[in-house]
């Protein structure tokens, strides 16, 4: 599944990142800390966290991940999406909790 | 491949610029058409010990080396050095600022991530004088 059929099925917010929409989704990962994610993530996932500084854009490209998805209605701070749009890795957001949308997640790739 | 040598300096506190070296050198590595799977691995350890000069030190250096069998990586910083490094290597032992940890660092699973990712691995490290990791992933 293409990060851009994601947006459309959740109806996720685009905040940024837009040149990597067409990027591929492997699986998903739901964590907040960030070696957590550096250890335990694989490349392709979807990373669904509350954190929105820089070093989630630059723990996102270096493990390759799809893209970053904001919960909660967090939003992005200003260097997190420019540093997004350079790296092209989409930042989206929702207003649901990360329970909530990682369950839709795992049975949309189950499907 | 021939042999190959890259220097970084890592700036204390700066978690703007955390991470620079590591993705540099990652673009480095793919250029050499360097293994994907080969890459990730070095691109962890580094990651983690960059953020741990940031985050705990006063300020370093990483030094790259690349020969035709290994990739080889010092990270040096000038202080304070570790207490205890084997309490430093459990996870969940951290003495990171809680306004590190509120950015999400913190966790204590650098170093194992580090661990878990090279295939040599030697902290040294003396208080008030600064700790070196050196660290080697075969090719
Ligand atoms: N270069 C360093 N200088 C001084 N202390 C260090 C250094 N690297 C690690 N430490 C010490 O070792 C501890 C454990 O490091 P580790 O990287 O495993 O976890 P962390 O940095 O605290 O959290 P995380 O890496 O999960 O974000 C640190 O909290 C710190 O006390
Ligand atoms: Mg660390």
């Amino acid at each position: 599944m293409k990060i851009l059929d994601l947006v459309t099925l959740l109806n996720l917010e685009v905040y940024g990142g837009k040149a990597g929409l067409e990027n591929e989704i492997n699986g998903g990962y739901t964590s907040d800390l960030l070696s957590d994610v550096m250890g335990n993530a694989n490349s392709g996932d979807l990373w669904i966290t509350l954190q929105t500084h820089k070093n989630v854009i630059a723990i996102a490209s270096l493990k390759d991940l799809a893209a970053v998805l904001l919960i909660n209605n967090n939003k992005p701070e200003l260097d997190m999406l420019k540093q997004a749009d350079e790296e092209g890795i989409p930042v989206l957001g929702t207003a649901m909790k990360s329970f909530e949308v990682s369950a839709k997640l795992y049975n949309l790739m189950n499907s | 491949m021939k042999k190959l040598f890259f220097e970084y300096s890592v700036e204390a506190g700066n978690f703007t610029k955390a991470g620079d070296a590591s993705s540099n050198f990652k673009k480095v590595l793919k250029q050499l058409n360097v293994d994907p799977q080969v890459i990730k691995r070095i691109v962890v350890a580094l990651y983690e010990g960059e953020v741990n000069i940031v985050a705990h030190s006063v300020g370093g250096n990483i030094f790259c080396n690349i020969d035709p069998k290994s990739v080889n990586l010092i990270l040096k910083d000038d202080g304070p050095g570790i207490p205890d490094i084997n309490k430093a290597m459990q996870v969940g032992f951290s003495t990171a600022s809680a306004k590190v940890r509120e950015m999400g660092f913190g966790a204590g699973m650098g170093l194992v991530n580090m661990k878990n990712n090279v295939d040599f691995l030697k902290i040294e490290s003396e208080m008030g004088k600064g700790t070196k990791v050196e660290l080697t992933v075969n090719l």
